[in-house]
């Protein structure tokens, strides 16, 4: 007897061929070239993502990513909220790394509106945009060794991701949705308990990195499925906008922290990793260098942490601490009005970018000379990696494609907004 | 290496292509240049392939809609952001397209990377790009009405649901309440 999953019965079937056409290949068509779809539950995929797949045998003809299933209408919802309100949307696009996600969105309302960032601010956000690098960068390296069959790593990154979820609670009072930058500065300052668990975590961090190294760098079974796959040539990158570690691993030199420094990034002595030959080998080996890299910079901004204001005390833009409002009529009426209305941008737009672990964020700001952006446009790495796939995977086994999707270090969430 | 001397983008191009730019805005130490739908590409090009200049790389292409009033040249504005290893500078080249007929020439011949970010704006703002090979929805389903990110598209909300108030609700399904 036939198994009856295994039995195809057409007239089932609702969608039509013409709406393929134009989308896969002829072969695909006569039925030359096999059709499947990965997703959009694989668990490889990082989140809900389709790939429908043209192969022929286990190669790859022609890959065609679906996105969308996330799709959250975060920028339109923007456009309904007062600026400072709209951090905590900004939040949810990039789940692994928050913060960058706030710090793009804050640069460019500060941009926006001429409002400057005490220096004190401007370190701790560069300290929690490196941890949330290293927060980032675990959660990809658990994932993509776990894809590619290494279980264990994917435990012991999260042991250590836990620890900095932990130090962002202290901060924020949340895990993940910190919401902690604000424009003109971050939330509160840092409280008493958080450099020294952050001094704990520093001080064990670099032998980890040393323990997932020496589980993956020179296992043979590691390199055999990555050293020489999803090869990316760096015209290629660049044409087709890649950014970030991606980027770099092909051996382009261009890390906008380096390149257009902001939030002080210009006081910190950091190296850029590169790679040679933009295999998902050398990705790998770039993210692990970052982290270390990361350490060295929270390492110097603890160490010259500068006192003072942890925000801006520009009355126009940045509510009064509670403690002012028993004391000042002034303070209420700027509490108020900042709560209730907001303060208002003039109708002119800006674009700022930020190295975000996955590569360049950008956040396209246009104000109404009211209280709401009239748009807010973010340029996400995922979005634009998620693109690229077709083109690294080409002429690949299905197999490798695994690989790939998890070197490019793709969040769906930031993928789709 | 020899580098060229960096040259002023908006100077330039009032050079070598008078009659396409229309305007130059500064705003923040960011530079936009407003040109016509009709010479954006030729514009792009000559900004990414002339020595002095090199924009080769684009970060965002961007659209925004002026609904309901505006006084400028169109409704919608598409903003192309492009960045300049070389120098290290970025660029902001903007066109502006009336409603009535939002088409723009597709730049995906210049970097590939153009072909989801304009898709995304076909999908969200209803801007059509001439010259694209793949020009269909992105992110919204195939079958969904309307432009999301257009102004007059209204941002609806959920009512969360109970058993006293179904009914209601099933009335205005599949679209969200006003």
């Amino acid at each position: 007897m036939v198994n009856p999953a295994l039995q195809t019965d057409m007239s089932e079937w609702q969608g039509s061929l013409d709406e393929l056409k134009g989308i896969v290949s002829e072969r695909a068509m006569t039925g030359e070239t096999m059709l499947l779809n990965m997703g959009p539950h694989h668990p490889s995929t990082h989140g809900v993502l389709r790939l429908l797949l043209e192969l022929d045998g286990e190669e790859i003809v022609t890959c065609m990513p679906d996105i969308g299933f996330l799709h959250t209408g975060i920028e339109k919802n923007i456009e309904d909220k007062s600026y400072e309100k709209a951090v905590t949307l900004t939040d949810r696009m990039d789940y692994l790394s928050p913060m960058s996600n706030n710090m793009v969105f804050c640069m460019a309302v500060e941009k926006l509106v001429d409002l400057d960032v005490p220096e004190r601010a401007q370190a701790i956000r560069v300290i929690v945009l490196e941890l949330s690098r290293i927060a980032s960068h675990l959660v990809w390296l658990g994932t993509q060794a776990m894809d590619l069959g290494a279980m264990s790593v994917f435990l012991y990154c999260f042991r250590e991701r836990e620890k900095i979820l932990d130090m962002f609670e202290m901060l924020s009072g949340q895990r993940m949705m910190g919401s902690y930058l604000r424009p003109g500065g971050v939330w509160r300052d840092l409280r008493p308990e958080f450099l020294p668990a952050l001094e704990e975590f520093m001080d064990i961090f670099l032998d980890k990195v040393d323990d997932y190294e020496r589980l993956l760098t020179k296992n043979p079974l590691w390199i055999d499925r990555t050293q020489g796959v999803g090869i990316i040539e760096p015209e290629d990158a660049l044409a087709w906008g890649v950014t970030g570690a991606a980027l770099r691993g092909s051996g382009v030199n261009w890390d906008i922290r380096k390149a257009m420094p902001y939030s002080g990034y210009e006081k910190y002595e950091f190296n850029v990793p590169l790679g040679e030959h933009g295999d998902v080998y050398d990705r790998f080996l770039c993210r692990i260098r970052e982290m270390r890299e990361s350490h060295k910079i929270i390492r110097q901004a603890v160490d010259k942490l500068p006192e003072g204001q942890f925000r801006s005390d520009n009355r126009k833009f940045v509510p009064p601490p509670r403690s002012e409002l028993g004391r000042s009529m002034e303070a209420v009426i700027h509490h108020f009005k900042l709560w209730t209305e907001g303060f208002s941008a003039p109708d002119q737009e800006v674009y700022t970018a930020i190295e975000s672990p996955r590569g360049e964020i950008g956040c396209y700001l246009h104000g109404t000379g009211g209280n709401k952006p009239r748009r807010v446009h973010f340029k996400t790495p995922s979005f634009v990696h998620i693109g690229a796939i077709p083109m690294i995977c080409e002429n690949h086994m299905i197999a490798d494609l695994i690989g790939i999707i998890g070197s490019v270090d793709i969040v769906l969430g930031d993928c789709d907004r | 290496m020899d580098i060229p001397e960096a040259l002023d983008p908006a100077e330039t191009v009032r050079a070598q292509l008078p009659e396409a730019l229309q305007d130059v805005v500064n705003f923040r130490d960011e530079t936009t240049l407003v040109v016509e739908p009709k010479d954006l590409v030729s514009v792009i090009r000559f900004l990414r392939d002339t020595p002095g200049l090199v924009y080769n790389f684009l970060s965002d292409i961007s659209a925004v809609d002026y609904y309901p009033d505006y006084d400028r040249p169109g409704r919608f504005g598409v903003a192309y952001h492009i960045y300049s290893m070389l120098y290290n500078r970025r660029l902001r080249v903007k066109t502006y397209v009336e409603e009535d007929e939002p088409v723009v020439d597709s730049i995906t011949d210049l970097w590939p990377a153009a072909n989801w970010l304009e898709r995304e704006i076909f999908d969200m703002m209803g801007i059509e790009f001439e010259g694209h090979p793949n020009l269909r929805r992105i992110l919204m389903p195939k079958d969904w009405n309307g432009h999301p990110h257009r102004r007059d598209y209204p941002l609806g909300y959920e009512t969360v649901q109970f058993s006293f108030n179904v009914d209601e609700i099933m009335k205005h399904k599949p679209h969200a309440e006003d």
